[in-house]
């Protein structure tokens, strides 16, 4: 469905874009639809604005983004943005930014109404609002007429979910969707996601926690200064980390049930098997990927 | 006993009433104990650490005392705390990234701050130098602005200005949660060294990172809404909380490992109750699932086993 083929991006950075900063470095991925891919870096990884080129706010230098078969960074004109829109929509960190206070929160809706479905019927529209907050598990009393500040984070983040639902859309883009959540609601956005999963919609999820990252998703990609430095099945990357800086990661999260102690003891007694890392030339820009074991790849090592 | 604070309440003046940010809150902190304050945002946590040191002018004082090393902390009498703070209170605010001067050399700005405090930063300056490599920093780094610094690199160097004059109590105020986890990591584990040196009596760790919480901290205390909902040694919080609200908190956050296909995990249905007009007896009753009349009395913090304290009535039974 959605597919990103050796993307680069590059900042011009510094006093008059002197500089420049390869902010994304030769990613290749795919999402299917019906799936939940993690992207999973530190801050600078690139994650972002990996989301970002997927949602066409920021073009790639090189690289193509392809969505069903259309290439999205040669999309010209307003008519073929809208329609690419119809189908992909981001959601984003802060819900409280993401509302004009001064408007009711539900006007989100309206505008999808006008720029999308201007003909339809008030009853048509008022049943197809109640269908998709419905599904995002909020009480249409609780939420419909309300102002942003009377609703939580939690609220609102799905209300944006729902304001995406209205569409006919295939991809969600969740740029670190539950970030500003409070534990006990976060776990309900991310149980909507697992649900919207079942329904065929195809989620790119951006985030810099691994435990929810690993929660969701049915493929993970761990970043690390903008190239991919593993990619794999969810179960394999986190099971069976190969690459050293995926280790590492790993080895900092903070766990519940285990100490750092405890799982530095492990990694100590059972040092898992190297693999071999592939490798570029001095100033070659591109990131190959090395097939470890079947659909999980590691990349370069990067000092 | 180096902190203990009885049935301290704090409330925000609003033109709508008083927000009861803090309804009677109760608790021990022990020499060398470093406490993890966990709860979800608007619990009272913040202001529970704001209290300790300094009320802002929103902030009033309605009731309860604090005691450092036994003698009574004058909380209300600003003049009074002055010669407290830093000294013996210090903090590591919430966006200690923005707590630096933009114009100011990090030296410069600690020097001001030694001598606004009155010490001379002279006497304290190979301390300081120990401490910065201590926690992995170059000295130089004193001669820098704060923008050529990381996130990390400032979090330590606020961490170390916040405890250059040995203080007894440092109260950490999400220090690391802007962070990314390895640096978390590292700066979560100074933390403790700094404990462990002495170069701190006891912390107050707030965070709303449960698991970060158990990495470190020797106590765990969780809030609900203004009140303390449980407060006990970390493994027993996270292995075997008694308190409703801690069960439901830990059973919502999702490990490494855990994934939807596997087993779905529940989110605490309902929000936290307002504290303009907070409800009577327990404040978690809306959202509990095992809430009966009772429930309608408020429960009393009460010591269920050695150092673990829970507010429920259905503890212990």
């Amino acid at each position: 469905m959605l597919e990103l083929s050796h993307v680069h991006k590059v900042y011009r950075v510094g006093a008059f874009g002197a500089g420049t900063m390869r902010a994304v470095r030769d990613v290749s991925l795919v999402v299917r639809p019906g799936e939940v891919v993690s992207l999973i870096g530190e801050s600078g990884s690139g994650k972002s604005t990996l989301g970002k080129m997927v949602l066409g706010l920021t073009k790639p230098t090189q690289g193509t983004i392809t969505f069903e078969g259309n290439d999205v960074t040669r999309l010209r004109g307003f008519g073929a943005k809208k329609e690419y829109y119809r189908h992909v929509q981001g959601v984003f960190q802060d819900p409280f930014s993401s509302f004009n206070p001064i408007f009711k929160a539900d006007r989100v809706f309206e505008m999808i109404r006008t720029s999308y479905f201007p003909a339809i019927s008030d009853a048509a529209w008022r049943a197809k609002v109640l269908d998709v907050v419905g599904t995002v598990r909020l009480d249409p009393d609780n939420v419909l007429n309300k102002y942003p500040h009377q609703l939580s984070g939690g609220q609102l983040q799905r209300l944006l979910i729902a304001r995406a639902l209205l569409l006919d859309i295939r991809l969600l883009v969740a740029d670190e969707i539950i970030s500003m959540l409070d534990a006990s609601t976060r776990i309900d956005v991310l149980n909507l996601l697992a649900d919207l999963k079942e329904r065929g919609l195809g989620i790119l999820f951006v985030t810099h926690d691994l435990s929810l990252g690993n929660y969701v998703s049915d493929r993970s990609v761990i970043l690390r200064k903008g190239a991919i430095a593993e990619m794999g099945p969810t179960r394999r990357v986190f099971e069976n980390p190969l690459h050293p800086y995926s280790r590492h990661l790993l080895s900092c999260v903070p766990q519940l049930h285990r100490t750092w102690a405890e799982v530095d003891a492990e990694l100590a007694a059972n040092p898992p098997e190297d693999v071999e890392l592939p490798t570029v030339a001095e100033g070659d820009d591109s990131a190959p990927l090395v097939e470890a074991e079947e659909g999980h790849f590691v990349g370069i090592d990067q000092r | 006993m180096t902190l203990r604070v009885k049935d301290l309440k704090v409330y925000y003046q609003t033109l709508r009433g008083d927000v009861h940010a803090l309804d009677g809150v109760s608790f021990d902190l022990a020499d060398g104990e470093i406490m993890g304050l966990a709860g979800e945002s608007g619990c009272g946590k913040t202001t529970l650490g704001k209290s300790l040191i300094r009320l802002d002018g929103r902030m009033r004082h309605v009731g309860g005392t604090i005691e450092l090393n036994g003698a009574e902390v004058p909380i209300t009498d600003e003049r009074a705390m002055n010669p407290l703070r830093y000294h013996e209170i210090s903090l590591i605010p919430q966006y200690a990234m923005s707590a630096l001067n933009p114009t100011r050399k990090i030296g410069r700005m600690i020097n001001e701050l030694l001598r606004a405090r009155g010490v001379r930063p002279s006497k304290v300056a190979d301390e300081l130098r120990r401490r910065l490599e201590l926690v992995g920093l170059d000295p130089d780094v004193l001669n820098r602005f704060p923008i050529e610094l990381s996130g990390g690199m400032k979090q330590r160097v606020v961490m170390v200005m916040a405890t250059l004059l040995d203080p007894s109590l440092l109260i950490a105020d999400e220090a690391t949660s802007a962070l990314d986890v390895s640096t978390q990591r590292s700066v979560a584990e100074s933390m403790v060294e700094f404990r462990d040196r002495g170069f701190v009596k006891s912390m107050i760790f707030v965070t709303h990172d449960i698991s970060l919480v158990y990495q470190m901290a020797d106590t765990v205390m969780v809030m609900y809404a203004g009140q303390v909902a449980e407060k006990g040694p970390a493994s027993t919080i996270i292995n075997d909380p008694q308190h409703p609200y801690t069960k439901m908190l830990i059973g919502a956050l999702p490990e490494v490992g855990s994934t939807t296909t596997e087993a779905r995990l529940e989110g605490i249905p309902g929000t936290p109750p307002g504290l303009l007009k907070p409800p009577t007896g327990c404040r978690f009753k809306e959202r509990c699932p095992i809430a009966s009349e009772e429930c309608d009395e408020t429960p009393p913090l009460v010591e269920i086993d050695t150092g673990h304290w829970a507010a429920c009535w259905k503890t212990g039974r």
